[in-house]
């Protein structure tokens, strides 16, 4: 078999495991509340047949491994259980699907990510190459400091400042991002602009810096400075030498970057108050609302796992060593 | 500099008894080589410690001590305001110092506990050891710290003790990483070898022979993970999942007063004031930053710029 192919199967499989391991991790959060949660979510006066129905209702009459199968089998075909809020002392069950929760938050924290993504991975890429390739330069240095700077900062401070300077004093954005699902694109673009802001400043900073020191680090390798000795023009040396072993570094950052947007969406969605996953997750953490925050994790984790399998797999690939073996 | 002699002689020089610089000595000429932005660090870091340890001679007013005027202006008694139920903003900034920083501080020292230890173990002990706690590493650091921090948090409840212990064992992964990466290193030397087969111990391994030849690398990394535990903590408890009331604390301090930005037009002060506390926080790690970047050039001889 070719080896690149048997690499790319064997990071898969790893990913598989990965994602399994995690789905169990992320199961045994019910094994480590405390005995008494059921009073918790029921209210002190529920009754002794209430609480055995929502113990019956989440298994706990059954060995935990019969409960993960039966729980995984259900996410895998989109079903996460009932949520613990709406449900009362008398048995009265008001609680909804935690699927008719996740998904249409789902569907706008993409929403913002991709919006994002969309602008600031072109950017962040032209930054990074340019800078890397006019090193030490006043432009390379203006960047470098102006990107320390925002990493340092915590990303609700990025967004209070972009509030208070466009949503307070020059009043132009709307500085709350609540959209609606019948909103027209156009309007729901215009709301989300300080929430994507705030987010592409953070994750330009990241991802400029990494590319700078990826592009910066091939540059310096012996082969390409042969290549510059020989006499072979700017141009032929970037696309023919450097190119083809910068697609690995490259193809890795955005990947990192994409999945650490993932992740720095939950402090932006909660400062603009975007009703996404990420303040579902806030809130659901907030009441202790297990199944909806098991969902929101695994999504998040899955995703981050995904991403990061991508970027591997897209880095064998791509890897002009392991294409052309001896 | 009033000893020095007017005219240089190379004579004297060499006559002069030679003596060994002490440690003061070097890190003063460390130091004194030392680029603005690692001065600017440094004297930051200070004086965030001395007003972390002197918060209650420093504050004007009582940590929760509430007063009659919610988010009254910025005034002679209270310089900085008070918040939505009249604490006062400043004494609060104070001794949220002493709070963030502390608990960020014992954060950090435990992650480097719980992974620097376990590290060095598996460094120590390789084979299955190694294996098994790497892979468990591996496996934990597939979900990212922050959603994994909510999910736990979740589970245990949000109180300062289970903030602490949950993010020093989020975070002892990344430690863990890292240490294991350079202790494997120094383990396969001979001075290693050399020890072991004088019959000492693990304990002994560890402390005298590893550690001191791994610790520039470990101390850098303690910049960075402490900005990055300080970051973590802020944000959960601007999520109002950290630091619990009425301890105050930068985190929730900026979401509790976050209402007031909407009257930056007509009173720029009070806009400003949810703000002070997150530039506490930026200011804070930008200075850390500065000098993990300053001590990483000292010790790897590293030079970016050159």
């Amino acid at each position: 078999m070719h080896p690149v192919l048997t690499t790319v199967i064997q990071r898969l499989a790893l990913g598989l495991l990965t994602l399994f391991l995690v789905s169990l991790l992320i199961f045994s959060a019910v094994e480590f509340l405390p005995g008494d949660f059921t009073q918790a979510v029921l209210g002190q006066s529920a009754t002794e047949e209430t609480v055995a129905a929502f113990r019956r209702e989440l298994g706990l009459d059954q060995p935990a491994w019969a409960r993960y199968l039966d729980w995984i089998g259900g996410v895998v075909q989109g079903d996460f259980g009932t949520s613990f809020s709406g449900r009362a002392a008398s048995g009265v069950n008001r609680s909804r699907e935690v699927v008719d929760l996740v998904a249409p938050r789902l569907m706008n924290t993409l929403f913002l990510a991709g919006m994002t993504a969309l602008v600031a991975v072109p950017l962040a890429l032209f930054l990074g190459i340019t800078a890397a390739l006019w090193r030490n330069s006043l432009y390379d240095r203006a960047v470098n400091a102006a990107t320390l700077s925002t990493i340092s900062m915590p990303e609700f401070f990025v967004a209070y400042i972009l509030i208070l300077v466009f949503g307070s004093l020059v009043p132009i954005f709307p500085s709350l991002a609540n959209v609606t699902p019948e909103m027209p694109l156009g309007e729901r673009i215009w709301r989300c602009i300080l929430p994507s802001a705030t987010l592409m400043l953070v994750i330009v900073a990241h991802m400029m810096r990494m590319t700078r020191a990826a592009i910066i680090n091939l540059l310096a390798s012996p082969y390409i400075e042969m290549a510059r000795l020989k006499g072979l023009s700017a141009r032929r040396v970037i696309l023919y030498h450097a190119l083809p072993n910068a697609w690995a570094p490259i193809v890795n950052v955005i990947a990192f970057n994409l999945a650490y947007l993932v992740v720095g969406v939950v402090v932006v969605e909660v400062v603009f108050v975007y009703p996404g996953i990420g303040q579902l997750m806030v809130d659901a953490v907030t009441s202790r609302d297990i199944p909806v925050v098991q969902a929101c994790a695994l999504i998040f984790a899955g995703t981050y796992i995904t991403l990061n399998l991508i970027a591997d797999i897209l880095s064998i690939v791509t890897n002009p060593r392991l294409l052309h073996p001896r | 500099m009033t000893d020095t002699p007017e005219t240089y002689s190379a004579a004297a020089e060499i006559g002069a008894p030679r003596t060994r610089r002490g440690p003061g000595t070097r890190a003063w000429l460390a130091l004194k080589k030392a680029p603005v932005s690692a001065w600017f660090g440094l004297v930051v870091i200070c004086a965030y410690a001395l007003v972390a340890i002197f918060a209650p001679l420093l504050a004007p007013h009582g940590e929760a001590q509430v007063f009659a005027q919610p988010y009254a202006p910025w005034t002679a008694n209270h310089p900085l305001g008070t918040d939505q139920i009249g604490r006062d903003i400043l004494s609060r900034l104070i001794y949220g110092a002493r709070n963030t920083i502390g608990i960020a501080l014992t954060t950090t020292l435990l992650a480097f506990l719980i992974g620097g230890g376990l590290a060095l173990v598996a460094a120590i002990a390789r084979g299955w050891t190694d294996q098994i706690l790497s892979r468990l590493v591996d496996v934990l650091m597939a979900i990212p710290s922050l959603i994994f921090a909510l999910m736990l948090l979740s589970i245990f409840g949000a109180s300062v003790l289970s903030l602490i212990v949950i993010i020093a064992v989020l975070d002892s992964t990344r430690v863990f990483r890292i240490t294991r990466a350079v202790a494997m290193n120094v383990v396969v030397m001979e001075y290693v070898e050399a020890a072991r087969l004088r019959g000492e111990g693990t304990w002994w391994i560890m402390r005298r022979e590893i550690l001191p030849n791994i610790m520039p690398p470990l101390v850098a990394e303690f910049g960075l993970r402490f900005c990055f535990v300080f970051l973590t903590i802020a944000a959960l408890s601007f999520l109002g999942l950290g630091i619990q009331p009425p301890t105050a604390d930068w985190g929730s301090m900026v979401r509790e007063n976050a209402s007031l930005i909407q009257f930056a037009q007509y009173d720029l002060k009070a806009g400003i004031t949810p703000l002070l506390p997150a530039a506490a926080i930026a200011l804070l790690t930008v200075g850390v930053n500065f000098v993990v970047d300053w001590f990483l050039m000292q010790t790897s001889g590293l030079k970016d710029e050159h």
